[in-house]
């Protein structure tokens, strides 16, 4: 155990602190006080700085402007190594954890000296974990355990290499609600032995759980900093948000659907699937769309969403239940046939799922289609019309200045390849869409843009699944939308009849306790 | 369609002016290596080029030499457009040599050209085939990837075309050197200037279809997209699976090519060792030429010219022939560490040329 | 005569193993740090020629074998710059320095082509070698075969019990991780190389000094191979490295006995053995030795992808 500071000492400070990429300002005048003794909990959306704010305590990145003070003394964390020596442990999202080795290795593995006595390793992790509630086998193989108890490695581990302040980016992204619940015990415990804990999320109903000081990002810089007790939900989600929605706020009367009457094009019937590792990825979920509608798929990334794609295209077998496609089983049907019959995918990673990075934006513009742009059984490419068809798919998704035919398609910005993907799928006049984050990594316009061409494609009839972590966008497209979490469907709503803060609420499960 | 358009200089891509720097820097470190050795790198280059530029039967061998590399070289470069790494062309040249020979020696002798040639052409790619078949089976059901299973294969393929010769398929005339009986004359591949055959219009005409079908024709596109990323071609419906077996499979058929060309033209038997490693040649020369066809034309000249030249190290300087393995292992050294970087080379060249028509000094 | 037959075999099998022991155990140093090297063949053919070169002039085999574990570690750093610094192709930059090691093995093993040479001496073990049977299979060999089972031993503490294997096997499965641990990534596997060049080197040598008794070219015939093969075959595990090698060993010593007794097999299908068993247990292993490859070395056989 180390000697704590007295609680309410500063441990950890930043003045002014900023990081630019270029022109984009990640984080901009940050004034942060960590205290020793204090669950602080930053909230912020997706994109409004929280991870660059991580990285730069942590001495992955360096600071732009601005600096950290560690026990009063300004310093330089120059690597994640100087930051551990100086007291600061992160546990990151994924986990920096090596999934072949044993719970002792490790925790060994980030430990600057242990020298080869495991014995006492061992007793050292022993007595750590049965302290704070964090029972691990220290001979367990960390690929064998579950989730939750990965997480308790990483605080041991931390703990082991003498943190005081520990950091957690988005600690309940890969939890169970029970793991979580475990979690914040956790939490309680190292709060009471003088630890600062920090932790970063998005997911406000934990931060009015469990933290004594709430900072609030937004686009980079602080919103405002409180005290838990003046804080509740209206007042966090003003200052998450702001007043207006930039994109929507006159967005007028909602879009009529275009829904038609009839067979649905798309149907779930009870599905559920697992996951690489055995585990259930999507549990009995069920859900129909009409042709010309938009059903929108309402989760947090990782909650079973990225499974349907999956499923329709046949690359993953369903354990249970059917999945028809214009009223016929598809029975797992190859995606050569499922793309035949009329469905088109914009995959939540293009780069690495919908491209090919060493090819041009050319021919990235025929994958899945390409039989139509050869002659002679497959000898004699039809250029002229290879070269027609790819320029008007361009200038489809592209408002201005499209990238050119011959760039790689590996060297192209993500919005450019997300708005590349976005032309040739729905050049393919599909029936059926599935489309994850549709504006992900695009500017307004480009956005504006890919929305209107979804919404004139489903005009003329074509279903879209629309899966999607951005409420507004939601709200404002879908006619329907499903909600998911944990792989388990929480509800079917109409966007007139609920409100984002509800789905909100039971995307992160929350609606349950 | 095609590749991103670079830099051109002097007409040159900065890739090519990259393979020539890298050329250079081997030639220029083997003769270092030799001169530590006591050796004049001088007279070594001497004999190399001497004995194969400076006179027509040595120049007519290089393209002798030429006619198998070309096979095994498309033999590695074929499945290297889909990722997949064949080492086997050595075992799979065997396995052509023993198929054609076996077939031939079965139809008889009394067989016209016309009928002969394309029996020996059929059974050496269906002996190449068949021998990259079980390592094409084991990597397209992910049980054994094909990089090991075609190299043990290739010494089980040396031992089985031995067994046969040594046994079953034994002259019984010869009976201190083990070889088959000589081929009649209707399977033999003519030969035209100097030893050069036949052969080289089946290579240069596989070369040829292969620049087609790989930049050309759909499957080719197939190909290249399954290659560079197989998850995003699979799920757009491209048939991986299936082109894993094809490219591997025609890879064999074409290596196979390559010892029914040697046996047929040159040998006129079977014998043990008549391929002085020529799946491994054919190996270096499509990975220095990154698998494009117009490469593997240079390149199979250059390292054939090297290999040929070797044969004559051993009677002009007394160095044994292996002596070029150095040479062509550095020279693949350098192209494969990019050694004279095309984009900095690139940058550097714009610079100079920036620099030029600025008048600076 | 089975007695002597079973007599011969297995001492034959437990001296022919050895070279492809050394080599696979260096092997699976290298493996772990996440890099393949299918150049083993070369280097072996270094540390084989280069041993016999130097025991010959120099009259002490000691030497010859020191030098051929100093060129072996420094022959496989070669692969260093090439893969770790500019990161190129693996499989192919390995097949490469199998081909530097053949030429330089031959250019520089010219003069002692042919020459013999006593070598390395068998070192009967006092008492225990008289016992019947075992006696000559396991306690007539040469030193180097005695400290097969204390050198797999020393890999493996070196590897699981000290931070500096602790790192090196992090930098194997994930070197992002490794990197945020602290762990100097490109140090550990040039050092990981230089080991495993050694460990090449002395199978090398073993295979001049105390099998052949003499230098050839391409003395080693695929063992390199085969050695890497029993790295995936023993799932990267020191400990396992002997038993694989001794069935590989097996099925090399087992041809040679056969042809003295004059048995009526073909000897071209006894030598085919080693390579198809190989293939066979490699294909029947496929998933224990999934499970235990490193997630680095995964990478290398799913690469070559994105213009590689």
């Amino acid at each position: 155990m180390i000697d704590q500071p007295p609680a309410g000492t500063v441990l950890l400070e930043t003045r002014g602190l900023s990081k630019h990429f270029g022109s984009l300002k990640a984080n901009d005048g940050i004034d942060l006080v960590v205290r020793a003794g204090e669950i602080h909990a930053i909230l912020g959306e997706n994109g409004a700085g929280k991870s660059t704010l991580m990285k730069l305590l942590y001495g992955y990145y360096q600071p732009t402007g601005g600096e950290i003070l560690v026990g009063g003394s300004a310093v330089t964390v120059d690597s994640p190594r100087r930051g551990r020596a100086l007291g600061i442990g992160m546990v990151f999202q994924n986990f920096t954890l090596i999934p072949a080795f044993r719970v002792w290795e490790n925790v060994a593995l980030f430990l600057e000296a242990h020298g080869t006595d495991r014995r006492g390793l061992m007793d050292r992790i022993a007595a750590l974990s049965r302290s704070y509630g964090l029972e691990v086998d220290s001979q367990a193989l960390v690929r064998d355990l579950p989730m939750g108890d990965r997480q308790k490695v990483e605080i041991v581990k931390i703990l082991s290499a003498g943190a005081r302040i520990l950091i957690f980016d988005e600690p309940t992204s890969v939890l169970a609600p029970h793991e979580a619940e475990n979690l914040f015990r956790i939490f309680d415990r190292l709060r009471t032995e003088g630890y600062a804990v920090l932790f970063i999320t998005h997911k406000m109903p934990e931060v009015l759980r469990v933290a004594d000081r709430i900072t609030v990002l937004r686009k980079g810089r602080i919103s405002a900093t409180l005290p838990r007790a003046d804080a509740d939900r209206n007042l966090l989600v003003k200052l998450l948000v702001g007043d207006q929605n930039p994109d929507w706020s006159d967005a007028g009367p909602r879009r009529p659907s275009s829904a038609r009457p009839g067979a649905p094009t798309l149907e779930f019937v009870r599905v559920s699937c697992r996951t690489d590792d055995g585990r259930p990825g999507l549990r009995e979920v069920s859900l129909s769309v009409q042709p010309g509608e938009i059903l929108g798929v309402a989760a947090v990334s990782g909650n079973g969403q990225e499974y349907l794609g999956d499923l329709i295209l046949g690359l993953r077998p369903a354990a249970e239940g059917s999945i028809l496609l214009g009223g016929k089983d598809l029975d797992s049907a190859p995606p050569a046939e499922v793309l035949r019959r009329g469905v088109a995918c914009l995959p939540e990673d293009p780069l690495r799922m919908g491209a090919v990075g060493g090819m041009t934006v050319r021919e990235n513009l025929i994958l899945g289609q390409q039989v139509s742009y050869w002659k002679a059984g497959g000898w004699s490419p039809d250029t002229k019309k290879l070269e027609a068809d790819a320029g008007a798919a361009l200038m489809t998704a592209f408002v201005q200045s499209p990238p050119s035919l011959d760039a790689r398609a590996g060297n192209l910005s993500g919005g450019n390849l997300q708005r590349m993907v976005i032309a040739r799928e729905l050049g393919r006049d599909p029936g059926l869409m599935v489309s994850y984050y549709l504006t992900r990594g695009l500017d307004l316009s480009n956005a504006q843009a890919a929305r209107e061409l979804v919404l004139s494609h489903a005009r003329g009839g074509m279903a879209v699944l629309f899966v999607s972590e951005d409420l507004d966008e939601l709200f404002a497209l879908c006619d329907r939308m499903l909600v998911l979490h944990a792989g388990r469907p929480a509800g079917t709503f109409e966007p007139a009849l609920t409100t984002p803060q509800e789905v909100g609420l039971l995307m992160t499960g929350a609606a349950h306790g | 369609m095609g590749e991103a358009r670079n830099l051109r200089f002097l007409g040159w891509g900065a890739s090519s002016v990259s393979l020539v720097l890298s050329l250079a820097s081997a030639l220029v470190l083997f003769s270092v290596l030799l001169l530590t050795s006591g050796k004049s790198p001088l007279d070594t280059y001497a004999s190399i080029f001497g004995s194969t530029l400076g006179n027509g039967f040595g120049f007519s061998e290089i393209f002798v030499k030429m006619i198998p590399i070309l096979f095994t070289a498309l033999a590695v470069a074929l499945p290297a457009r889909l990722s997949l790494v064949n080492v086997g062309g050595e075992g799979q040249l065997h396995l052509g040599a023993l198929m054609a020979a076996a077939a031939a020696l079965a139809v008889g002798a009394g067989t016209p050209p016309w009928v002969g040639i394309p029996v020996t052409l059929v059974a050496g790619m269906a002996g190449g085939a068949l021998w990259a078949l079980v390592p094409a089976i084991l990597r397209a059901k992910g049980w054994l990837n094909e990089t090991i299973s075609t190299l043990l294969l290739n010494y089980v393929a040396i031992r089985v075309v031995d067994y046969f010769v040594f046994g079953p398929l034994r002259d019984p005339s010869s009976s201190n050197v083990p070889q088959t009986m000589t081929f009649a004359e209707g399977f033999r591949w003519p030969a035209f200037a100097g030893r050069i055959h036949l052969g080289i219009v089946f290579a240069l005409a596989a070369l040829v279809l292969f620049a087609v079908v790989i930049n050309r024709t759909r499957w080719g596109y197939e190909i290249r997209a399954a290659g560079s990323n197989p998850l995003a071609a699979r799920r757009h419906g491209l048939p991986v699976t299936t082109y894993i077996l094809v490219v591997l499979c025609v890879g064999g058929a074409l290596a196979g090519l390559a010892g029914t060309g040697e046996i047929m033209a040159i040998q006129g038997r079977l014998r043990p060792g008549f391929s002085p490693s020529y799946g491994y040649l054919g190996f270096l020369v499509a990975w220095l030429a990154g698998h494009r066809p117009l490469r593997i034309l240079f390149m199979g000249f250059l390292v054939a010219l090297i290999a040929t030249g070797g044969d004559s190290l051993q009677i002009d300087q007394g160095l044994p022939s292996a002596t070029v393995n150095i040479l062509m292992a550095l020279i693949l050294f350098m192209v494969l560490a990019d050694a004279w970087r095309p984009d900095r080379l690139e940058a550097r060249i714009q610079a100079w040329l920036d620099r030029k028509s600025r008048g600076t000094p | 005569m089975t007695g002597s037959f079973l007599e011969g075999w297995l001492g034959g099998a437990v001296l022919t193993s050895t070279p492809i022991f050394y080599a696979a155990l260096g092997e699976t140093i290298v493996e772990k740090a996440g890099l393949i090297n299918l150049g083993v063949e070369g280097t072996m053919l270094v540390g084989a020629s280069v041993s016999f070169a130097v025991a010959s002039s120099s009259g002490s085999v000691l030497a010859g074998l020191l030098a051929g574990m100093l060129a072996g570690g420094l022959f496989n750093l070669l692969l260093g710059p090439l893969v770790i610094g500019r990161g190129a192709n693996q499989l192919a930059s390995g097949l490469a320095l199998m081909f530097f090691g053949m030429g330089l093995s031959a250019f520089y093993g010219k003069p002692f082509v042919g020459s013999s040479l006593d070598g390395l001496p068998s070192f009967p073990i006092p008492w225990l070698s008289n016992l019947p049977f075992i006696g000559s299979i396991l306690f007539k060999q040469d030193l180097l075969v005695y400290l097969m089972i204390p050198a797999a031993g020393a890999v493996w503490y070196l590897l699981s019990r000290t931070p500096w294997g602790l790192h090196l096997r992090a930098v194997g499965e994930d070197r992002l991780v490794a990197y945020a641990a602290g762990s100097r990534t490109v140090l550990l596997r040039h050092q990981a190389l230089f080991l495993g060049g050694v460990l090449a080197g002395v199978a090398g040598a073993h295979l001049s000094l105390a099998i052949a008794h003499t230098w050839t070219e391409g003395l080693t015939a695929g063992r390199g191979f085969i050695a890497v093969s029993l790295v995936i075959f023993a799932a990267w595990s020191p400990l396992r490295i002997l038993p694989g090698a001794l069935l590989f060993g097996g099925t090399l010593a087992l041809q040679i006995q056969l042809q003295a007794r004059g048995a009526q097999v073909s000897p071209f299908l006894l030598d085919m053995l080693p390579y198809l068993v190989t293939l066979v247990v490699l294909v029947l292993l496929r998933n224990s030795s999934r499970g235990r490859m490193p997630e680095g070395l995964k990478e290398v056989f799913e690469s070559s992808r994105e213009g590689k």
